[in-house]
């Protein structure tokens, strides 16, 4: 099992934890010219990867839609709203 | 684009444009909700909204009318949720850096740093054409990122919530660029791989 990857392009043709921190990156910053050749490398063989990366994005568009829908969410009851205005109306006479 | 105040001074000659008093049947509804929205507290979120109302009224000078009252009172609950936030990071950073869960697969091998057999991702086979559209997909995502670490889920709501930049999130929450790209690609290696064990 343990094989030895001797040339940098062997490294990067194998190394599919680089090229998805590589395929996260690259949604955000523009990444280097030899980052974007040593990924689009890896990409062209590596199927699992693309697969990743597909997902990768269509996860990105998924949680923007999820954190920004609306939800029904518990409200604030009249009592503790009473209870802050009171408070501000406290302060405020004191202030003055 | 400059606004005029919308507290007209002239009606109100003396007072600084904002009133005190009417802020809480005007605002609190709307602070109280995006507080709970982003720490998912309800108890922290009522207490982060009075101690907006209250902070705000220790600085009335810093409300100038430039923007309006609301914006005015979001900023300072937005640093109250950061803030939150923090300490929750704070949490993890002593321990391991990155605020992994203790039982955290790695889904790469150790040494050549290939996929794992057992963790290849594969297609997601969507029953509608749009995964976006598709209710069940939404519901299984929205369990996997429940069972994310907070401090993943701090990075993932500012980003996508807030739409906030890289630097500025990492500056909030007090991360170094190469902790939160770490961050990043577990978080999203994670989610991935519970949205594959639990679609089927």
């Amino acid at each position: 099992m343990s094989k030895q990857l001797k040339t940098r392009r062997e490294k990067i043709l194998y190394n599919c934890r680089k090229a998805t921190l590589l395929i996260e990156r690259k949604h955000e910053v523009e990444l280097t010219p030899r980052e974007r050749m040593e990924l689009e490398l890896h990409l062209a063989g590596c199927y699992i990867c693309r697969v990743y990366e597909q997902q990768s994005i269509l996860m990105n568009g998924l949680m923007s839609k999820i954190f920004k829908a609306a939800r029904v969410e518990p409200r604030l009851d009249d009592a503790f709203k009473d209870e802050i205005k009171k408070r501000i109306k406290g302060r405020i006479i004191r202030g003055i | 684009m400059h606004s005029e105040p919308i507290v007209d001074t002239a009606v109100n000659p003396g007072k600084h444009q904002s009133d005190p008093e009417k802020w809480v049947d005007l605002h609190s509804d709307f602070l109280f909700s995006y507080a709970y929205s982003r720490i998912n507290d309800e108890e922290l979120a009522r207490d982060l909204v009075q101690e907006t109302f209250l902070a705000a009224l220790e600085k009335p000078g810093a409300f100038r009318g430039e923007s309006s009252e609301r914006t005015w009172l979001t900023a300072i609950i937005k640093y109250k949720v950061i803030d939150v936030y923090r300490k929750k990071a704070r949490a993890f950073t002593t321990k391991e850096g990155y605020g992994m869960p203790a039982d955290d697969e790695d889904f790469f091998d150790p040494e050549l740093n290939n996929w794992k057999k057992e963790h290849w991702p594969e297609p997601f086979v969507c029953k509608g054409t749009d995964p976006l559209e598709d209710k069940e997909f939404m519901d299984i995502l929205q369990k996997c990122l429940q069972k994310l670490p907070s401090l993943w889920m701090s990075v993932f709501r500012l980003k996508h919530m807030d739409d906030e930049k890289t630097e500025d999130i990492c500056k909030a929450l007090r991360l170094s660029a190469s902790n939160y790209w770490v961050i990043i690609h577990r978080a999203k290696v994670n989610l991935r791989s519970c949205l594959q064990k639990n679609w089927i």
